[in-house]
């Protein structure tokens, strides 16, 4: 036994009551790539602490070199189950920026595009609660449509989980036959999976019980710790950016902001399921306006910016000046004016703002990301003291971390 | 009555007179900057004022001049009054030599990781915060990466040896 002498441990280590835990880096619970050292007095959380940076990728620094349209594909990198949300907000920001006024066909298209976001975002989160509290079947059902909804992004701009949608002031291409037809499917057959999903997981006192009470964090100290998005209006407050600051037409639809109340794992998946059905209204809604679009209105599908939207290739071949402004865009030739501005947009975790600062050169001159995610997983220490070990890992799906959008 | 912009601006000056500079309002939002010293203090009255109430931190980031001397480091809030949807922007000027600005984690607690973020990259020492140490670089790290002495490559550079990548 003497041998064993040799091994150093850590002064106090063999008299201490508690155990540490490693939570990840690569853990299955934390989906992603982020870490929690748990202090535990048997199952308890007594402390934790969040470490956060595993897959930083410097972002902002890199955007300070780029030209404005190849800043899209570094937005599309924060939080990956919701990019195209990332990618209208950024080209929002820009069309703030120079003052482009997109026509109306555009900001519906634009609509159906984030709201389709929206429902893969929360679909993810909700059914991820769901495989955490012991139930993998309802994610079966409502992934296949997630499927679909990437099928559809595909046929509007070729790319599936990163998808680089979307130009300066509208879209690359209308929407093709494929699309409209895929999207009718997806109205009409997703209701069905997403109440399947809710019949295995609402009121079942399996889920209930879980959910309820655990994770919970009041209004006040989520406002103070920065929350946005449905984790602050599970809390009760109903602060929504596409009611508050309307963007993209918002204001031309009717749609409600659903608050929960106790601001626990089961109000987030309560407000998170709720948003998906709002979600889906709002999509009905813009596919209807979309088809009041009658003779060349019908055919619109981007704001007349010859010097930032690049020009449609057929164009480039035969005609002079859409081969210059081809050149000027790729060459990354065009300045962008001097210019300080903020937009935000309401992603799929809440606020996500953008902050731009031009000086009047080819790329920004500093570029912020106001990553929801990165904000308020700094309350996740708070809210998981005191609690049981199986229940921290039910906060941490419903909070929907994605580790894109906290490391930016 | 809905806060405006001239509102906040004759309310700041009232009490705080010429002591805040810089008034402008780049795509409506108020923007205006104050001594270092003195960012508690504006804080501190724009979130207790019960018709100013700005009690919402939405972002707190820098922005790194290297050519304006003496205040090369700028410290960049977004506050919001979610109650009257009013958004005002506020800075801070810093000198690189000594970065120090009080932190803001006593009022908001989601300042925390934004100030520690804010110090990993631009190396901003803000007094008082409770645990300032590098959030998403790693921990060894002896330089602040998001300031204009480290610039990225140049992409249009000729002097790379192209061999290597098959373009001899």
């Amino acid at each position: 036994m003497s041998d064993h002498n040799h091994i150093k441990l850590p002064e106090g280590s063999i008299e201490k009551t508690t155990t540490t835990l490693n939570l990840g880096p690569t853990h299955p619970a934390t989906h992603g790539v982020f870490q929690n050292i748990l202090e535990l007095d048997g199952e308890r959380i007594i402390k934790a602490e969040a470490t956060v940076g595993y897959i930083h990728r410097a972002f902002e620094k890199i955007a300070e070199r780029r030209p404005l349209y190849q800043i899209t594909t570094l937005t599309d990198r924060l939080n990956y189950c919701s990019a195209p949300i990332n990618n209208m907000g950024w080209h929002l920001t820009v069309e703030k920026m120079l003052g482009i006024k997109t026509p109306k066909r555009v900001d519906y298209l634009r609509v159906i595009v984030m709201e389709l976001a929206r429902i893969t975002d929360h679909l993810i989160c909700t059914s991820i609660v769901g495989v955490d509290a012991g139930a993998f079947t309802g994610f079966l059902y409502v992934m296949q449509y997630r499927e679909l909804v990437y099928e559809i992004y595909e046929e509007i701009c070729g790319a599936r989980l990163t998808t680089n949608m979307g130009r300066v002031g509208g879209f690359e291409r209308n929407f093709s036959a494929a699309v409209w037809e895929k999207l009718e499917r997806f109205l009409k057959e997703y209701p069905k999976a997403q109440k399947e999903l809710e019949a295995l997981l609402v009121r079942n006192r399996i889920f209930y019980e879980r959910t309820r009470g655990t994770g919970a964090i009041s209004a006040e100290r989520a406002l103070n710790y920065g929350f946005t998005g449905p984790n602050l209006r599970a809390t009760g407050v109903d602060y929504d950016v596409r009611v508050h600051e309307p963007y993209s037409s918002y204001e031309d639809f009717n749609f409600q902001i659903p608050v929960g109340t106790t601001g626990d794992n089961h109000d987030r998946f309560m407000v998170r399921t709720e948003e998906i059905w709002q979600s889906l209204s709002i999509i009905e809604q813009a596919y209807q306006k979309i088809q009041s679009f009658k003779g060349a209105e019908a055919d619109v599908y981007h704001a007349d910016v010859p010097e930032y939207y690049l020009p449609a290739k057929q164009d480039v071949y035969t005609k002079m000046e859409a081969l210059i402004w081809h050149f000027k865009i790729v060459m990354g030739e065009t300045d962008i004016p001097p210019a300080e501005v903020y937009q935000a947009v309401e992603g799929g975790n809440g606020e996500l703002g953008y902050y731009l600062i031009s000086d009047g050169g080819r790329s920004p001159y500093r570029l912020h990301f106001r990553r929801p995610c990165f904000i308020y997983y700094q309350a996740y220490e708070e809210i998981v003291k005191g609690s049981m070990l199986s229940d921290a890992v039910i906060t941490m799906s419903s909070l929907n971390l994605i580790a894109g959008e906290m490391d930016a | 009555m809905p806060l405006t912009n001239e509102i906040v601006q004759s309310r700041l000056t009232e009490k705080f007179g010429d002591v805040l500079t810089g008034w402008e309002a780049p795509y409506g939002m108020l923007t205006f900057s104050a001594p270092r010293e003195y960012n508690l203090k504006v804080l501190n009255f724009l979130f207790d004022e019960a018709d100013l109430a700005y009690r919402f931190l939405t972002d707190l980031t820098a922005v790194h001049y290297p050519e304006r001397v003496g205040e090369e480091l700028c410290v960049v809030y977004h506050l919001h009054n979610l109650v009257e949807n009013h958004r005002i922007r506020f800075k801070v000027y810093a000198p690189v030599s000594q970065p120090d600005v009080y932190t803001a984690t006593g009022l908001f607690s989601s300042a925390n990781w934004m100030e520690r973020e804010t110090y990993d990259f631009f190396g901003i020492n803000f007094v008082g915060h409770p645990n300032l140490k590098r959030v998403l670089n790693v921990d060894e790290m002896d330089y602040f990466p998001l300031r204009k002495e480290f610039p990225l490559e140049d992409q249009t550079r000729i002097d790379k040896d192209d061999e290597m990548f098959g373009r001899g």
